[in-house]
């Protein structure tokens, strides 16, 4: 089982989260060229090792996460959230 | 090398069956070839075969890193259909069963192919309408399709579960010509009948970087050394992109993912079909192997991975599916479960095409659906490496379909590569 560490909840089972894709997709502006659109909708890296990914932890706070993860070792090395207002906050508040 | 028959059963059983020879050989590698396969998976093995036996050709090797037959096609839970609905996949998946039904004899190896009816559960009017509409248009193609109403599936499945199921089941959509096969023998059987064609199968040979010159290929880097080549054609299903960029490209609409399988404890005959279950987000198939053993997989682990190994949740889904149909297997043991890593594409559908490298040609994206593929899949690939275009049955199976809107989305479940079982 993959534990994942959510800023909001604390540590918990994979099973709780919904697997969202490649966190380094960035989707272009509305009127970008079909290219540009064909690459962020159906070109990926499909990284073997660190990857930046999002999940949603759907049966908990139900908020994004980017979590760092080896997709060989399944290890985790970062989870942040995944709207950068509010990891700002979150990461300001530490002591 | 001995071409088995009864006779040749009959004579090395008075020997002690000591005197059979090797199946294939194990060459040093060449220094060149006119065409290099990476992956001795089925699908580069079958390519192999064909390139040699449809095309003629010579001077062929597949490299495999580990040993043959070593990924998805040991690892898969053998399930044969054609019954897909769109143009391409129709024409495409019922050329390879038309295929299976002969695989035995063409390539003098017992592939233990045993048709039976694959039996798609439906639970609503609303399935059978879907149902109806999906295998009319099958039968359009001259595919066999059929639906049975309620007291025919009792019948022919007396002991799924009729009484209590969360999900009442209310019928079946059926191929009668589907099947199973002995993944193992298929591999073998295709190394087999490739070397002795002249194909130098070479294992524990990883490929590690490629070598270009001006636009072209020049030769790969493996663990044994360099080898040059003419052509290449990659068909190294879960690990496509990684090859992709050992070759300087960047991107494919591909993503790595992992299903897992399972086998129980070896039962007395119970269940002589492949009976699928998907409703209300369970996905299941079943089937008995002639061991004994009922076969049965679900969904893949729902995240991106490499590690050919499978994760809790998923077993847990998958047994639960299992019972909720099959309530007769609550005692029965689980003997083995693994994973597989495979190419999950954009739209579900794979690639087998041309690429920005001219003598470099793909074979991939096959997500769970590439076992029953393989014999078409080597048919086709062998006949695009050999004639250097994409026989007209395929030419969607390309790279470009996307930009052009043809994506081939047999599930319309959108761009997401996890969602396309
Ligand atoms: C659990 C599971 C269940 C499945 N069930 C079904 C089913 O019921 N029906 C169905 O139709 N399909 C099924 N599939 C899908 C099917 O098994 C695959 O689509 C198919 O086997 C892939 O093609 P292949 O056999 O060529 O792949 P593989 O056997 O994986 O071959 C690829 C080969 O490439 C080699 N390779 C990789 N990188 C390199 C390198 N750098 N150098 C050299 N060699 C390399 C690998 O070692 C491997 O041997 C299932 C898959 C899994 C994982
Ligand atoms: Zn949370």
């Amino acid at each position: 089982m993959i534990r994942i560490n959510c800023p909001f909840c604390g540590e918990r089972d994979h099973s709780e989260f919904a697997y969202g894709g490649d966190a380094s997709v960035q989707y272009p502006a509305l009127d970008a060229s079909v290219e540009e659109w064909h690459d962020a909708v159906f070109m990926r890296e499909n990284i073997r090792g660190n990857q930046f990914e999002t999940w949603h932890h759907v049966n908990g706070c139900r908020m994004w996460l980017v979590v760092e993860r080896d997709t060989v070792t399944h290890q985790i090395h970062s989870v942040k959230a995944a709207h950068d207002g509010i990891a700002r906050v979150i990461e300001e508040r530490q002591p | 090398m001995t071409r088995y028959s009864a006779w040749s059963v009959f004579k090395n059983g008075l020997s002690g069956q000591n005197n059979w020879g090797r199946a294939w050989r194990d060459p040093e590698p060449a220094k060149k070839y006119d065409i290099v396969i990476v992956g001795a998976g089925l699908h580069g093995l079958a390519t192999a075969y064909y390139l040699a036996k449809n095309h003629g050709l010579k001077n062929i090797a597949v490299l495999e890193k580990g040993w043959l037959g070593g990924g998805n096609a040991g690892r898969n839970t053998t399930i044969v259909r054609s019954n897909y609905m769109m143009p391409v996949n129709r024409q495409f998946y019922e050329h390879s069963l038309k295929l299976w039904e002969n695989l035995s004899h063409e390539l003098n190896f017992n592939v233990m192919f045993s048709q039976r009816a694959h039996i798609s559960l439906l639970h609503s009017p609303a399935a059978r309408d879907a149902a109806a509409r999906r295998y009319n248009i099958m039968r359009l193609t001259g595919t066999d399709a059929e639906l049975w109403d309620l007291a025919t599936l009792q019948q022919e499945v007396p002991h799924l579960n009729y009484h209590n199921a969360r999900f009442p089941i209310t019928g079946a959509a059926v191929q009668r010509r589907a099947g199973t096969a002995r993944h193992d023998a298929v591999a073998w059987g295709y190394a087999r009948a490739a070397d002795q064609l002249g194909v130098d199968i070479i294992q524990n040979c990883e490929v590690t970087a490629v070598r270009r010159e001006h636009g072209r290929i020049i030769a790969l880097h493996t663990s044994r050394g360099e080898i040059e080549a003419t052509k290449i054609g990659f068909a190294v299903a879960g690990n496509s992109s990684r090859l992709w960029q050992m070759a300087g490209m960047e991107k494919l609409p591909i993503e790595s993912h992992k299903l897992q399988a399972f086998v129980s404890e070896p039962l007395k005959p119970l269940l002589d079909q492949v009976v699928v279950f998907g409703v209300g987000g369970a996905h299941f198939y079943i089937s008995q192997s002639d061991k004994g053993g009922m076969v049965f997989g679900g969904d893949l682990d729902w995240y991106k991975s490499y590690a050919q190994r499978g994760n809790l949740p998923i077993v847990q889904d998958t047994c639960e599916a299992a019972i909720s149909i099959l309530p007769c297997l609550g005692r029965v043991r689980l003997l083995r479960h693994w994973a597989g890593i495979m190419d999950m594409s954009m739209d579900g559908s794979p690639f087998i095409c041309k690429t920005p490298i001219e003598n470099l040609y793909l074979n991939a994206g096959w997500n769970y659906g590439g076992f029953k593929a393989s014999p078409a899949s080597g048919w086709y690939f062998a006949d695009l490496i050999a004639n250097d275009r994409p026989h007209p049955t395929i030419e969607n199976f390309s790279l470009q379909r996307f930009e052009q809107g043809i994506n081939i989305d047999e599930r319309g479940a959108g761009p997401d590569p996890k969602l396309h079982g």
